[in-house]
């Protein structure tokens, strides 16, 4: 059984196509890339797989269950996390608030229990708090842990987004843009990082990327998306060099060979 | 020891109370007013639940006071006095003091199933349009009561007197005074636990951003669900207690104005502070009581604060932050929870 | 009686609640257009609004009883009622349009300059209308007022469906004013530059057109429109008091979430979808029901299609 399984996914916005006839298939550990020109298609594949958008055609297959039609938390607690391509952290709430949050439908308890506090509550809050803990340990994030994370450096923003997807141990982890607005040594940083923690977690890392550094010095498998269409797939060094991915490319200014 | 200190406190706050009213060194005026300062506290406490926590704009919370207040007074007069309207009571006044509690409690079971004609549509709705939806829920009520003359329609109805009458008639002590200082305290004690638990920030990360609240694996609907229906169950104890103040209630009371009035004090308190909720709360009916001679112009003056403030200090009294945050020593004090255990 | 006699009553009834409609439409159209303007450009909800067509309806009241104390005073020159009439609604039209452009510069521009969040605007803007309804009461007491009888009422009859020369008058300054809305919005400058601060602020002043200038003419077009409304309607019930704004104009709000808040076409034909709605309930239901029907069908609506008739929905980009 597969990890992910997109088959034959064709989306529409109304009369606009979005994406056309994709097809994925990881079966888990992958670190696979989704590059492509701006406006190819990219986070709509993304909204689609963690159940933001329900696909026009065709289906989406997570630990060999159908998604399509889920909603994305639910979608979540299966064991998918991701990140945005504009920050999306809960402002009002610390670091490590935000690392709890996002184990919300593994509390373990609700209402009720937030009231009367039973052995439970301490119990579940515990287990959650230490999870965000240990997590801010290893992301080396624990010294902004009461801080709120619009006052943090972008870069340490974007780790803590991945760091809270991390809280929800998924197995599967999708990056939209996670290099974006990072100057070279934060880049460096990070592709240590999505290393790091693929190996540690036994994660499967989906990204996008527009910085090519990152995509071919960390994607195995990349795969090319223009009009939502798939163009390329393949090694870096393949991808690199097809020449439909050359073309869709030329004179598009995003591409940074860095 | 620490945790039971706020509850120690409390008790003894409302013992003391209770005994000046029972003694009669509180006259008659001042325990109004205490009344009243109970009940907004836990209006502007459970509307600051939406309006500041989850980051909604609801206008209409009078109309989940009003089913709370008719639905308990109906109860109550049917059940343990004997009315022109309904005849006998079924179960004769002295059980009234013990169901007290409990027919306030249904009142707020009704104004919540009311709150879900509000919370239904905010699954899919926010901001502007959800306002309006408030404001039509709130007419909604107010209409709905108006017509049925059965209860009194416009005229309202009565005879909560009698109720607590029949209350004092078994045990001599000023129960509506009691009640109302239990559920102000039970209110802000829910509240309080609600919002400093991981299960309760939920609903502050759906008003932060609530794309990403969904995605990252909170229950967006459940929330709001819950977060609308205990906010509006709240209002609608406060209306039964309310109900039982003066003994009369029409629907007239129940209109846009209340529910205004309840904004100033959260705004006034500050969005998402619970402890400026209450301070906002007991400042407010204070200082309304304080300009009675003044009272043509209470709701010109009351319009200009709250633009002032807007103007001056939108953030309210507190603003974001708790008086366990400006005042640190409070929280050893009260032993409120840490963030880190 | 004959079926022909039955269909004929029936047709007559509906003839007249229709006229009925469309006057008390109307009315609700003119204050939604002010209630949309303002939402277009500013994205906030100008509660005050309905309370502005009160102000318009006592300044009216007060130019009126001047003039024909003039008049009765005979001077000079005399005033013949229309001519007051006209004087009463363009020197409305005028004060309110300041009224509006006061309470924008005073409490909504600060706001605005500050970057304070749309909600605070919307909570002065509340409390701006509670100023303008209890100062008035202040200030003028809880006596209600009679506007003065400035146009002869004429009453047609029509194959057994009566209307006066007033609801027609209220449906053609309707009409017309909503010719000259749509004209001005979509053919000169300052309307374009109207339509474009609502997709962006930022570029409207980098096109030439200072942003507080197409605020204030907002506002002095909606303010005018609502003053129109309160003149009009004094006219056809005579009784002014100062909580008169506060029902109708929600209700003119309704009307203009109904058809799309910041469509100017979705605030006219919500308007008179409004009006239809009331009309109509309060021929078949007890007239009490009127407002909770309507209300109740509004919530169902809303609950449905949230972004209104003709409203487009913002989409976010995640």
């Amino acid at each position: 059984m597969s990890l992910l399984e997109i088959r034959e996914v064709t989306h529409y916005f109304g009369g606009l196509r979005a994406v056309y006839n994709l097809n994925v298939t990881l079966e888990g550990g992958e670190l696979m890339g989704l590059i492509g020109p701006n406006g190819a298609g990219k986070t709509t594949v993304f909204n689609l797989v963690s159940g933001f958008y329900t696909p026009t055609e065709g289906e989406i297959f997570f630990l060999g269950r159908n998604i399509s039609g889920l909603k994305p938390h639910q979608v979540t607690a299966l064991g998918m996390a991701r990140t945005f391509q504009n920050i999306r952290l809960w402002n009002s709430l610390t670091v490590f608030e935000n690392l709890c949050l996002s184990q919300h439908h593994q509390l373990g308890y609700g209402l009720l229990g937030s009231v009367l506090r039973p052995r439970s509550f301490t119990e579940n809050e515990r287990r959650v708090r230490r999870t965000s803990e240990q997590l801010l340990e290893i992301l080396g994030l624990a010294h902004y842990a009461d801080e709120l994370p619009k006052n943090l450096p972008y870069g340490m923003q974007r780790r803590v987004e991945i760091g809270r997807a991390l809280a929800l141990q998924p197995r599967l982890l999708l990056l939209d843009e996670p290099a974006a607005g990072m100057n070279p040594s934060e880049v460096d940083q990070l592709i240590e990082l999505v290393r790091w923690i693929r190996e540690e977690f036994k994660l499967t890392v989906w990204l996008i990327e527009h910085q090519m550094r990152v995509v071919m010095n960390l994607c195995e498998i990349i795969k090319v998306l223009d009009f939502g269409e798939t163009i390329a797939e393949g090694a870096p060094r393949e991808v690199q060099q097809n020449p439909r991915v050359v073309q869709a490319y030329l004179g598009d200014e995003e591409v940074s060979y860095a | 020891m620490r945790r039971t200190m706020p509850l120690l406190l409390y008790s003894l706050l409302c013992a003391a109370l209770v005994f000046g009213a029972d003694t009669g060194l509180l006259n008659a005026y001042v325990q109004l007013v205490i009344m009243y300062v109970g009940i907004n506290i836990i209006l502007s406490s459970s509307l600051n639940l939406i309006n500041g926590y989850m980051g909604e704009f609801s206008v209409g919370h009078a109309g989940f006071m009003a089913v709370g207040a008719y639905v308990t007074s109906i109860l109550n007069v049917r059940l343990f006095t004997d009315s022109s309207l309904f005849g006998p009571g079924l179960l004769g006044g002295s059980s009234a003091l013990y169901l007290f509690p409990v027919t306030l409690l249904v009142g707020g079971v009704s104004a919540a199933l009311v709150g879900l004609l509000v919370a239904v549509p905010s699954f899919r709705t926010r901001g502007d349009y959800l306002a309006i939806i408030t404001l039509a829920v709130n007419y909604i009520v107010k209409s709905s009561i108006e017509n049925i003359q059965f209860i009194g329609g416009a005229r309202g109805f009565m005879g909560m007197r009698n109720v607590v009458d029949a209350m004092t008639g078994v045990v001599n002590m000023p129960w509506v005074l009691i009640w109302i200082l239990v559920f102000a305290g039970l209110t802000v004690w829910v509240l309080q636990r609600l919002v400093t638990s991981t299960y309760g920030k939920g609903i502050i990360a759906i008003r932060d951003d609530e794309i990403a609240s969904e995605i990252m694996s909170v229950d967006t609907r459940h929330m709001k669900l819950v977060a609308f229906m205990l906010s509006s169950g709240m209002a609608g104890v406060a209306g039964g207690l309310f109900a039982h103040i003066l003994g009369y209630i029409n629907p007239g009371t129940f209109t846009i104005m209340k529910s205004t009035e309840i904004l100033v004090m959260v705004y006034l308190g500050g969005m998402g502070s619970l402890s400026g909720s209450v301070l906002a709360a007991i400042g407010f009916t204070v200082i309304l009581e304080v300009f009675r001679p003044l009272q043509m112009a209470k709701w010109v003056v009351i319009p200009l604060l709250l633009i002032l403030l807007m103007l001056f200090r939108p953030e309210g009294i507190m603003g974001h932050r708790e008086l366990t945050d400006v005042f640190p020593r409070l929280r050893r004090l009260l032993g409120s929870q840490e963030r880190r255990p | 009686m004959g079926l022909r006699r039955v269909t004929g009553l029936f047709i007559e009834t509906f003839l007249q609640n229709l006229l009925n409609a469309l006057q008390w439409g109307s009315f609700y159209a003119l204050i939604a257009l002010g209630y949309t303007m303002v939402y277009g450009v500013l994205l906030l909800i100008n509660f005050a609004h309905g309370d502005i067509f009160m102000v318009g309806a006592y300044v009216g009241f007060f130019i009126a009883t001047f003039l024909l104390a003039q008049y009765a005073v005979a001077l000079p020159f005399a005033l013949p009622p229309t001519a007051v009439f006209l004087l009463t609604l363009l020197l409305s039209m005028i004060f309110t349009a300041l009224l509006g452009v006061t309470i924008e510069r005073v409490a909504y521009r600060p706001l605005r300059r500050k970057g304070a969040s749309r909600l605070y605007v919307v909570i002065t803007a509340l409390m701006c209308g509670l100023l303008l309804e209890n100062g008035n009461l202040l200030l003028l007491g809880a006596s209600r007022r009679n506007f003065p009888e400035l146009l002869e009422k004429t009453i047609y009859t029509f194959g057994g469906v009566t209307f006066s020369n007033v609801k027609i008058m209220v449906v053609i300054v309707t009409i017309l004013v909503f010719v000259l809305l749509e004209t001005i919005v979509h053919k000169t400058k300052l309307g374009m530059a109207m339509r474009a601060i609502s997709y962006d602020r930022m570029a409207v002043p980098l096109m030439g057109i200072p942003l507080d200038t197409v605020i204030a003419f907002t506002f002095v077009l909606g303010s005018s429109m609502a003053a129109v409304a309160g003149v009009l309607y004094a006219t056809a019930y005579p009784v002014l008091d100062p909580y008169m704004g506060a029902l109708v104009g929600w209700k003119a709000f309704i009307a203009a979430v109904l058809g799309g808040i910041g469509e100017i076409r979705g605030a006219f034909v919500g308007g008179f979808v409004l009006g239809f709605l009331e009309i109509f309930v309060a021929a078949f239901f007890p007239s009490t029901l009127r407002d909770l029907l309507a209300f109740s069908i509004l919530l169902v609506f809303l609950s449905l299609k949230p972004t209104g008739l003709f409203g487009v929905a913002r989409a976010t980009k995640i």
